[in-house]
């Protein structure tokens, strides 16, 4: 079974006694903080994984495996972590799914990222990251996997490097050697640079109960490129009857949840999406919508008058100082949207960007955890 | 507009504005420039730093096992006292960087645009007595926005020396080069207690009850800072030293007094360093301060102006640099308190350039110098009177 043993209770308490004490030793900061010195794997203050090996899957996209530090938990098939990167000296965090099945003996586990165009994140981790290198990374999460006890046929649809839960998924159920009726429609622009193309169609060589359906969208010509009910019927003719795992990009999943939603099918439908959109930056900052999300409060802003002022406006009283941006007691997170820096004009958009409400206005709209 | 010169400057209003936006020019640009570069130094001086720390500590360990009772050859007062000394100074050291380089930095947000979650304003602990959060209200917020402005920032005199004419004189400040050693020795304890709260309670405008859940907050981290350095340390060599004594004639007291001595000259070297450093930021002689009518609804130029005026560098090489922080470019760190501090000798010589051309003077001299007048200045304003820098200020 691939479901975690729960960890014994009492040898944690038990360490987690004598880490109290050795913390001790350390205040303010905790023993972790100096083991990290010797190896960044037995931290356990924070979780960091070693790049072990490198396997370039296609020209542009890449498998690497990694072996995690202290306190790492087995993932589920099909769930995905995040893994913080430092870019040009700032940090950035994206998820990438697991690509391998938890069966592993090695204690080990691989992502598979594809460089995107004009992606800094991966194409640093595509072009740059080496074996030996450490990188940040959380406990595996989501809940986009097949369930352990109900017997299921799945149908997977995918598209790109959104193989990667499907792969995880059939990766374990044939290494537990109970994979179940499976149909798979996989979207790529060619048949060479399909990620893991090569194992997909021997597994469709090997195994009796799955069948593969590569479609290659460069190859073919207009409608049959893309996703339609027609193919959909063509390739699966008892689709109504199986759950359907999709991950893919947003144009594919909006086509799917149209699919299923007519057939009344929604609830066999499962999507995971693997890009959060950034808000674009607008034109011309003229104001728009302020959420205070902590607040449960909306109220329309300018894109002049700073942020602080609108929230205390608006009744409400965050942490301040200066008013002019140097003591940053006014720092706040930004949940979605856009906001500029009253002092440089520079936009800020990444969600969970540190923004100081004191010197920033917002530029459309925005929501903020205050 | 008012005849009344806001800033004691011959500058124009025009040009005042000026030179604020040659100023900002010089952030923007610098800011734009953060990289790899930087994170790799901050990374690279926090393990050095925590490594020192370590090091340092093991060192002092390593001494008692040259206790006169041992029955080697290199046993000896001389030769543990000397080693003892080697680690009492790398654990000088590494708290001289983790309070000057990495922490005061840090918790000035300077790091902040790693974004890294390791170094980050608002989760970062220091090694020292004083809680984060209530240094950088009282350092962040009062001090940096009201720069040497009476009455206002807290940090003019720390409420109890005069440290400019400007402040009226009484009888109280006869005993200030007292202070000034006492709060030598005892900067961690004073930083610590350095809240315009207490200062309230001596005053009478608050009650002790008051402010009992902030002094259970400090409370807490100076207990956390004693039970390390006094407790946890010296009682790990006296346990280890009980089974010793008994083949070895040295008792447990002993050892547990040596390491806790140890460890408290490690941070009276911390204590008095950044005393030395920190006192040559805004005391030194023709440094300028404010009354709170100059500085009303001040621009950003007049700021700048301000925090120029108010401030005096250290001259020195980089390793100088380094071990104060980079608050020996205190002019720089005022100017731009949340720029990475690893940047401040690129900018210095920018920024000195530019109060050059504006005949603006640029308070920058050795640490002899400097230190040297700020006592000299202390002597001189216990008793009435004193001298102001010269107005206009010029280079």
């Amino acid at each position: 079974m691939s479901t975690p043993m729960p960890e014994h209770p009492r040898t944690k308490s038990w360490l987690a006694k004598l880490a109290a004490i050795t913390d001790m030793f350390a205040y303010p900061l905790r023993t972790s903080h100096y083991v990290e010195l010797v190896n960044p794997l037995w931290s356990t203050h924070r979780l960091h994984a070693r790049v072990v090996a490198v396997w370039d899957e296609t020209q542009d996209s890449r498998t690497l495996t990694l072996k995690p530090g202290a306190h790492w938990r087995l993932h589920r098939p099909g769930q995905h972590i995040r893994v913080g990167i430092p870019v040009q000296g700032r940090h950035y965090t994206r998820t990438y799914t697991i690509s391998s099945p938890p069966e592993r003996d090695d204690g080990c586990f691989t992502i598979t990222v594809k460089k995107i165009d004009g992606g800094r994140l991966s194409h640093h981790i595509v072009r740059n990251l080496k074996v030996g290198d450490y990188v940040p990374v959380g406990l595996p999460q989501g809940d986009f996997y097949l369930p352990d006890a109900s017997p299921i046929q799945p149908l997977f649809i995918t598209a790109g490097s959104g193989i990667t839960p499907a792969m995880s998924m059939l990766r374990s159920l044939i290494q537990q050697q109970r994979l179940p009726n499976t149909t798979h429609i996989h979207y790529a622009p060619h048949e060479f640079d399909t990620i893991f193309g090569k194992e997909l169609r021997k597994l469709n060589a090997e195994q009796p109960h799955y069948r593969l359906h590569e479609v290659h969208t460069r190859k073919e010509q207009g409608n049959a490129a893309h996703f339609s009910r027609e193919r959909l019927e063509q390739f699966c003719p008892d689709w109504r009857e199986r759950d359907c795992y999709a991950c893919g990009p947003p144009g594919l999943l909006a086509a799917l949840e149209q699919t299923w939603e007519e057939a009344g099918l929604s609830q066999r439908l499962h999507i995971e999406r693997f890009r959060a959109e950034l808000a674009p930056i607008p034109d011309d900052a003229v104001g728009g919508k302020v959420r205070f999300a902590r607040s449960d409060l909306d109220v329309d802003a300018d894109g002049q008058t700073n942020l602080l002022r609108i929230a205390e406006d608006a009744g409400l009283n965050p942490p301040h100082g200066c008013r002019m941006g140097i003591c940053h007691t006014c720092n706040t997170t930004l949940k979605s949207g856009c906001v500029r820096d009253l002092r440089s004009g520079a936009f800020i958009n990444e969600p969970g960007a540190i923004v100081q409400v004191c010197v920033c206005a917002t530029a459309g709209d925005c929501e903020l955890d205050i | 507009m008012s005849t009344k010169r806001p800033l004691p400057v011959d500058l124009t209003e025009d040009q005042i504005d000026e030179f604020g936006r040659e100023m900002d020019a010089i952030y923007y640009e610098t800011l734009e420039s953060r990289g790899e570069k930087d994170r790799l130094y901050i990374l690279r001086l926090i393990r050095i730093q925590r490594s020192m720390a370590l090091f340092g500590r093991l060192v002092i360990y390593a001494s008692l096992f040259l206790l006169p009772a041992w029955p080697h050859a290199l046993a000896g007062w001389g030769t543990t006292v000397l080693v003892m000394a080697l680690g009492v100074i790398m654990l000088g050291v590494a708290k001289i960087l983790e309070n000057m380089e990495i922490a005061h930095n840090v918790l000035h947000a300077q790091w902040d645009w790693m974004k890294d979650p390791e170094i980050q304003s608002n989760t970062w602990e220091w090694d020292n007595m004083s809680p984060s959060d209530r240094w950088m209200y009282s350092h962040n917020v009062v001090h940096h926005t009201w720069t040497n402005v009476l009455e206002k920032d807290l940090d003019v005199g720390y409420g109890i020396m005069r440290v400019t004419p400007m402040q009226p004189w009484k009888p109280a400040y006869l005993l200030q080069p007292v202070y000034f050693v006492l709060l030598m020795l005892l900067f961690e304890e004073g930083v610590s207690l350095h809240e315009q709260a207490i200062i309230d309670v001596g005053e009478g405008k608050k009650k002790p009850r008051e402010i009992l859940p902030l002094m259970k907050h400090i409370g807490q981290k100076i207990w956390g800072q004693v039970r390390k350095d006094y407790i946890m340390w010296p009682g790990l060599a006296a346990l280890v030293s009980v089974p010793i004594s008994l083949v070895v004639p040295e008792s447990p007291l002993t050892v547990f007094l040596l390491v806790a001595g140890a460890n408290f000259i490690a941070n009276i070297i911390r204590n008095i360093w950044a005393f030395v450093i920190i006192f040559c930021g805004h005391f030194p002689a023709d440094v300028y301060n404010f009354t709170e009518a100059q500085v009303e609804g001040e621009s950003r130029g007049q700021w700048y102006i301000r925090q120029l005026l108010g401030s005096a560098n250290i001259t020195g090489g980089p390793l100088f640099h380094v071990m104060s922080g980079n608050l020996s470019h205190q002019i720089e760190h005022h100017l731009f308190p949340d720029l990475c501090s690893n940047r401040y000798p690129e900018v210095a010589p920018r920024v000195k350039a530019l109060a050059d051309r504006y005949g603006l003077p640029y308070n920058s001299a050795p640490l002899w110098r400097q230190f040297g007048t700020t006592w000299l200045k202390n002597l001189r304003l216990a008793f009435p009177g004193g001298t102001l820098p010269p107005e206009p200020a010029r280079a």
